[in-house]
């Protein structure tokens, strides 16, 4: 398999001096579920907010090294910003419905990218919500507010949002910390279907979903890259010790 | 002693609550008094040849129409200068901005903007509007004028409008490959309507009922005619309102308060439709 994106010695650091990135090197290999994983602060939604440049809405004090998506470096500032992000989706641990209809949130990005073909857009909602396994539940009310819906519901619906604009990588920060056993199975289960299309990167919000997920892991410490490997071999048998320690709930 | 005192601390308790409670009251009292007493005084002037046809006889007899157009026509033409000026101001203070200097400078323009006296502006206006541009003691000169004094309310509400659309929703939107102003355009602004029209109907509620700005800019003591064009003056109800009551003797005290009625319906309307648009927004908002 080859990489779809590959980080090399990313350095970032805010304003604020919350969270940093300290040399990141990595490969991101396509049609995988990479996670990413490590106590708060380690840097991870940092990363994935790199990867689409969603860091740009906010105060970066210093950032150096390169982004490699296809082989375009995307912290290049002449890149165009708005196909990279429709190209690199985000779905965030909160669900956030945009105020209007379920159908109007699906084709909201499509829209504003010109789409105007009714046929294309009802396709794209069809589609787009199948993938995310929650067409069954809104198909006969489409039409009614995106709030209405059940947290769980929501949350594929932002999933299926991102997937109708046919992006190739899906940014997933924590997408099921607020959600019951039930839709977080939902959201997981889409995730195996999902990974044959897309290339998927994936916080979890624990490490059994980190464990019960990964193709790919990677642990992120304190804005540093400690370990990544396969992720069989990651939760069975990390090299490192501070993933060990990690992973057995020593700390975190 | 102990029974005593308890017995002392719910009558204080007691004594405590009811002043409150009369002082809220007591807030009413001025607005329904200054209704009521209007009505009463003012209601039998209230007629159709009162509210269509023109003063005569000296003002003394004869109806207020064009006081009631006149005020319209200013009302309109506030709302022309202010309502685009205003709400571009607060998207630029609420969405673009930085923290720094410059808008700093900008906000303390805005603050101290609302704390100018109305007949500062009248005299500002009469200076720069009818005397410098030229335009005369018209309809122009003074929503201009009234304009200016709107400003502050318009922005400061909007702004806090526009500032109450929660954040995550600009996040989403571009991270959905959404521009900076596609999504004020599309959702921000959307969110954010029905406060902003609230603060606008309120701005220009104020100066639909200010006499000073218009005193020197644009407000006549009597026309024959309605105003033709925007370089024409006009009439105006809260400057009639003081004409008939301080410079003409004899003057009927129903005319009067007839004409302070209609004035405060029209303000009182006015007031209600945000109150309408606020309740319902309020009703119908998803977050």
């Amino acid at each position: 398999m080859t990489n779809k994106i590959t980080i090399e010695s990313l350095s970032l650091q805010y304003s604020d001096g919350t969270e940093s990135l300290r040399g990141i090197s990595m490969g991101i290999r396509q049609n995988a579920v990479t996670v990413l994983f490590g106590p708060a602060g380690g840097g991870k939604s940092t990363l994935l907010r790199c990867l689409n440049r969603l860091n740009d809405l906010t105060e970066v004090k210093a950032s150096s090294g390169k982004i490699l998506i296809d082989g375009e470096n995307i912290l290049d500032p002449q890149i165009d910003v708005i196909a990279l992000r429709r190209k690199v989706g985000m779905v965030f641990a909160r669900p956030v419905p945009l105020p209007m209809s379920i159908r109007e949130n699906i084709i909201y990005g499509l829209e504003l990218a010109g789409e105007k073909r009714k046929s294309k857009l009802d396709d794209a909602v069809e589609r787009s919500l199948k993938l995310s396994a929650v067409w069954d539940e809104v198909k006969d009310r489409l039409n009614d507010p995106a709030i209405a819906l059940s947290g769980g519901q929501q949350q594929r619906l932002c999933l299926a949002r991102v997937i109708a604009l046919q992006p190739e990588v899906i940014l997933m920060d924590e997408p099921t910390s607020g959600l019951d056993p039930i839709s977080t199975g939902k959201v997981e289960a889409a995730l195996l279907e999902l990974k044959k299309e897309y290339t998927v990167i994936l916080v979890p919000h624990s490490i059994q979903q980190a464990a019960r997920t990964a193709d790919h892991a990677a642990f992120f410490l304190q804005g540093e890259l400690i370990e990544y490997d396969d992720g069989k071999k990651m939760f069975t048998t990390p090299k490192q010790k501070k993933t060990e320690d990690y992973i057995m709930g020593r700390f975190g | 002693m102990m029974r005593l005192f308890a017995r002392n601390r719910h009558t204080v308790q007691r004594l405590g609550f009811s002043l409150i409670t009369l002082m809220a009251v007591v807030t009413v009292l001025p607005i329904v008094g200054t209704i009521i007493f209007i009505l009463l005084k003012g209601g039998s002037a209230i007629s159709f040849e009162f509210l269509s046809g023109f003063p005569h006889n000296g003002m003394r007899a004869g109806g207020i129409l064009p006081a009631i157009i006149g005020t319209l026509y200013l009302t309109i033409g506030t709302a022309v200068f202010s309502v685009p000026l205003g709400i571009a101001a607060a998207i630029y203070l609420a969405e673009y901005a930085k923290d720094n200097q410059v808008t700093r400078l900008i906000r303390l323009a805005i603050i101290n903007l609302a704390g100018i006296p109305s007949v500062v502006y009248g005299l500002f206006g009469l200076g720069l509007f009818v005397l410098f541009l030229q335009f005369g003691t018209s309809i122009l000169a003074a929503s201009l004028t009234l304009s200016i004094m709107t400003l502050p309310v318009i922005i400061s509400t909007a702004e806090e409008a526009l500032r109450s659309v929660p954040q995550a929703f600009r996040t989403v939107s571009i991270s959905l490959g959404a521009t900076r102003w596609q999504t004020i355009r599309r959702i921000v602004l959307k969110e954010a309507l029905p406060g902003i029209l609230t603060g606008v109907i309120l701005g220009l509620e104020r100066a639909a009922g200010e006499t000073a700005p218009i005193l020197f800019t644009g407000a006549a003591f009597f026309l024959p005619r309605l105003p033709q064009s925007p370089f024409d003056a006009t009439m105006a109800l809260p400057y009639h309102l003081f004409v008939i009551s301080t410079q003409v003797p004899e003057m009927p005290i129903q005319i009067q308060y007839g004409t302070a009625l209609v004035l405060l319906v029209f303000v009182l309307s006015m007031n209600m439709i945000a109150t309408v648009i606020r309740s319902r927004a309020r009703a119908k908002r998803q977050w």
